[in-house]
């Protein structure tokens, strides 16, 4: 018996594909004729805004993505850059936060398993992962829930796949109540001339189903993750995935294993919109034809429909065009991993794509024009309007330094994320030299004897919310001097823009503004942009999330031992700040957590200052003349110095007095480009002579010594308090 | 003086175990695959090392410690040959009734990975001779199911016996244990299982070298 499989099109069941009615008449322009069930569901998958960039495209065209180590730019399953001696490093950052939002655990979970699959797709082994998550207020009643569920799916996933999860970032903000984001990060190694990518070469070649079977779960994920969330969220729950990381480290050795065989021709890992993105891709951008045969798909679930099984977003599966004549020896290693192997199909020389069931031809579309011809937006934006310029001495002071530190370092987001990450695995591999609680993860590269990588995210978005143009450019500076704080050189980032509903045209105008911003910084600090992902519409009942453009890099210490920490201050050494005195407080984490005011502008990235200052920074540390470092960011020096003093169980004795300024200014102003260092007391002297002849600001702050943070006669509290205060919030908020 | 280390799909810190022995012992492991039956005659020490065999579906190690490979290791272990599981290893060495004892969910119901502290008690093992009795080293944890738990009446033979071979010191208990035990050995004392990671504590890009011990002991003692 047949499984039915065709329903009238009518207006209304176009609408629920997601589809507008104008985007319907492109299709009907398209293919001349009413489009069938099936091939609905194909459009939908390929027209939405998490598929096609409809929005976002004209503008991401505009980032800079090229440099001397780019192997492989955007556009691929994940970006590749050059580190030295034949290895490469392959990284992408993606969002899963609808998926996360409804059903928390195997949301986050496959958030990690997809972003996994994108490194190990094209030949790397993961290496490292990283994950910026975002929930709402503390005392909302569904943060608690979607804490503890996503932590536990990224640990679930992450740790049974086996990866060392080295960094990331946690915040709340009440603007993410109604939608919480789950960025998660994977960067994998492999050889230059070992890397896969999707094109598909040759006709008549085998197209090839590999992994766990197809089942029912996540139709329609991509076009669920394309609306914004209204009251019925609950019916939602079946479009979320379900993860099973056993089949996926199968998957990756089974995948690395076929690599080396020279079996595979062009390999896409099925993501979002599962068989059709993944077929449709490696034939457009090879130039190829694909048919088909639904009938020879592993499945799990019985009478699935062409429909179903076109736009099912089951897990760990992989599609790959297989050179014939190794086709046993594929065969055999998925047998012996376990895993499912199937010849679904084959490339042809027509251009078409070709979806037959049970004998009869469900689809038959243009496969070029599937991708090429998705519709593009240039949709309205307006320009952000400055805020006006909020000074120092227009800010309360503290009437007491010590309680507003105190209070800071055990706020909900400057508080330790220690309970978050100790259920991360963060040492598996055997390679982790710096795990998460520092300034970046850094992993060493196993095959090489001194060369590691470093890895940081970072985005500010009450910055992107004052001003999109300089929070874009900040969240990549932050990232940047982060990875340079260890000493390594920046190499390339993945962004992962995280926005509300593009429609209106003051979010329109953020995204506009964040990505010039982006490119900007990127073009400045020789930072290209290798791979992302947007997210749009994270939006509830018309509320939309703070503006989260996500930026994680990767940067190349040639050799770790002359790696900087943050916590590895040394009694008597002289701490010194690299950059200008602070005074910045608009939009400040002094002003929004102990003033209770969101007011003012972002600080401005001084984009020559942030480049010379780091660079200043990376040769004293790969000079050996740092014994720790970190970078000055929210809460700006006060912060920094506590930070550093509890990472280095160590007590420090500070004198501003060579500032300029009011004290709060100078200690919780968040002007960008700074670090602090600890100097060994006998180089201190070298060091900021060297500073006068790179012309880089710097200021001596003091000393490291006994158990106290003492800062002139304002601040004088035990590194035991302040790391009471600091570790103490998480734990007591989720128990 | 041959090491074996055991691959089951799902097992993960196989190459931080075949990384370890082969820094430590100076020649690689071979590796032995779930289906094998037999296991090569000059193979003087077999590790199973962590993970989620098989997912940890059903219960963690449950499969693993049914499948053909565990009936060779077993007999092995019969003929006196040394057998060390770590992490899921020690899970899969308490399913396959190799080692007294089951591995509980942790207290906290949490994936748990931190530096722990363990004391020495047994330092007359084949696997901690190069530690001193009572000497505190440090040790990483990484595991959900770490929570050990024995029969009141199992426990006070295995203590008369010398098996319980590491405790959580200095308040560092991570998963609720009963008495802190974080690895046992068995009577004949050539089957060891623990959960913290002594391969991942061996160098100094580790941080540390505390867990070169065990390694040391399991594999000079095969050169004697």
């Amino acid at each position: 018996m047949t499984i039915p499989n065709s329903f009238p099109i009518t207006p209304e069941l176009v609408a629920s594909h997601g589809l507008k009615p104008d985007e319907y008449q492109r299709i009907l322009d398209l293919i001349g004729r009413e489009p069938t069930y099936t091939e609905l569901g194909i459009f939908s998958a390929m027209w939405n805004e998490h598929c096609s960039y409809k929005s976002s495209k004209r503008w991401l065209r505009t980032l800079p993505t090229k440099g001397p180590r780019v192997i492989q730019g955007p556009g691929e399953n994940a970006g590749v850059v050059d580190i030295d001696d034949g290895d490469v490093v392959v990284f992408k950052m993606e969002s899963h936060n609808h998926p996360s939002y409804i059903e928390p655990y195997q949301g986050a979970a496959t958030g990690v398993g997809g972003i996994l699959r994108d490194v190990f797709t094209m030949g790397a082994r993961p290496i490292a992962a990283i994950n910026a998550l975002r929930f709402g207020a503390p005392d909302h009643a569904k943060t608690k829930h979607l804490v503890s569920g996503v932590v536990a799916g990224v640990g679930g996933y992450g740790n049974s796949f086996g990866v060392p999860t080295v960094g990331g970032e946690v915040e709340f903000d009440e603007r993410y109540n109604g939608n919480i984001l789950v960025n998660a990060f994977a960067a994998g190694l492999a050889k230059s001339d070992g890397i896969f990518l999707s094109e598909a070469k040759g006709v008549g070649l085998p197209v090839v189903y590999l992994g766990a079977k197809t089942g029912r779960d996540g139709v329609g994920g991509a076009t669920m993750a394309s609306a914004e969330f209204d009251a019925d969220i609950e019916e939602k729950r079946p479009t979320v995935q379900v993860g099973d990381p056993f089949t996926e480290k199968c998957l990756l050795e089974a995948c690395l294993e076929l690599m080396k065989t020279g079996a595979v021709i062009a390999i896409q890992d099925m993501g979002a919109a599962g068989l059709t993105c993944s077929a449709v891709e490696m034939g457009a951008k090879g130039g190829l034809g694909i048919e088909l045969q639904l009938d020879q798909v592993p499945v799990r679930e019985e009478r699935m429909t062409a429909y179903e099984m076109m736009l099912s977003e089951s897990q760990e599966r992989m599609l790959m065009v297989l050179e014939p004549s190794k086709e046993e020896v594929a065969k055999a290693i998925f047998v012996k991993w376990g895993l499912d192997f199937a010849i679904v199909g084959k490339t042809t020389d027509d251009l078409r794509f070709r979806v037959i069931h049970q004998g009869e031809e469900v689809a038959n579309l243009p496969i070029k024009e599937l991708g090429d011809e998705a519709p593009e937006y240039d949709r309205p934006w307006i320009q952000h309007n400055p805020r006006p310029d909020l000074a120092a001495a227009d800010v309360a002071a503290p009437t007491d330094y010590n309680d507003a530190i105190l209070k800071l370092v055990g706020s909900a987001n400057q508080s330790s994320r220690r309970w978050v990450w100790e259920q991360y695995d963060t040492l598996i591999q055997g390679n982790s030299l710096q795990r998460p609680g520092g300034d970046a993860g850094v992993v060493r590269i196993e095959t090489h004897p001194t060369k590691a990588l470093a890895f940081s995210s970072d985005v500010t978005p009450r910055y992107v919310e004052a001003d999109p143009y300089e929070g874009g450019k900040q969240a990549v500076a932050e990232c940047w001097r982060n990875i340079v704080a260890t000493g390594a050189e920046p190499l390339a980032a993945t962004d992962n823009l995280n926005f509300g509903n593009p429609e209106k045209p003051e979010i329109m105008g953020q995204l506009v503004g964040t990505i010039k911003g982006i490119g900007e910084a990127c073009l400045a600090l020789d930072f290209p942009i290798v791979s992302g992902n947007v997210s749009l519409y994270n939006e509830t009942n018309g509320v939309a999330i703070l503006p989260t453009p996500t930026i994680a890099g990767v940067g190349l210490l040639p050799d770790w031992q002359k790696m900087a920490r943050i916590g590895s201050a040394g009694d008597g050494d002289v701490l010194i700040m690299i950059g200008t005195d602070g005074s910045h407080l608009g939009s400040s984490i002094y002003l929004r957590d102990i003033l209770g005011s969101t007011e003012g502008p972002a600080p401005t990235v001084d984009l020559s200052a942030e480049r010379r200052n780091g660079d200043f920074v990376r040769s004293a540390i790969r000079n050996g003349h740092v014994s720790a470092c970190h970078d000055i960011s929210s809460g700006g020096l006060g912060l920094a110095l506590v930070e550093m003093a509890m990472a280095s169980e160590k007590g420090m004795t500070v004198s501003l007095s060579e500032q300029r300024g009011p004290a709060h200014g100078l200690l919780f102003g968040e002007d960008q480009a700074r670090y602090v260092i600890a100097v060994p007391a006998d180089i201190a002297n070298f060091l900021q002579a060297n500073a006068e002849g790179a012309a880089v600001p710097f200021r001596r702050l003091g000393k490291v010594a006994g158990e106290r943070v003492v800062i002139d006669d304002i601040v004088d509290i035990t590194v035991e308090d302040l790391t009471i205060a600091h570790e103490s919030w998480f734990p007591s908020f989720m128990a | 003086m041959k090491s074996a280390v055991v691959q089951l799909p799902g097992l993960n810190r196989d190459r931080d175990m075949i990384a370890a022995l082969t820094k430590i012992s100076g020649q690689a492991p071979v590796t032995i695959w779930q289906t094998e039956t037999e296991i090569p005659d000059d193979i003087d020490l077999i590790v199973i090392p962590g993970g989620f065999s098989y997912g940890d579906y059903l219960r963690c190690g449950a499969i693993a410690a049914r499948m053909p490979v565990m009936q060779a290791i077993k007999q092995k272990a019969e003929q006196g040959v040394k057998v060390m599981g770590v992490c899921n290893g020690f899970q899969i060495l308490v399913e396959a009734g190799m080692l007294p004892g089951a591995l509980m969910r942790n207290t906290s119901l949490k994936f748990v990975c931190k530096d722990v502290k363990l004391e020495v008690v047994n330092a007359e093992t084949d696997f901690t001779r190069a530690y001193g009795k009572g000497q505190i080293i440090r040790c990483p944890v990484a595991h959900h199911d770490g929570n050990y738990f024995v029969d009141a009446d199992t426990l006070a033979s295995m203590e008369d016996k010398g098996q319980v071979v590491f405790r959580y010191a200095e308040g560092t208990n991570p998963n609720g244990s009963l008495s802190d035990i974080a690895g046992v050995i068995n009577a004949r004392g050539n089957v060891l299982g623990m959960m913290p990671h002594p391969e991942n504590l061996i160098e100094a890009a580790h941080g540390g070298s505390d867990g070169r011990g065990l390694f040391a002991s399991a594999l000079d003692v095969i050169a004697a």
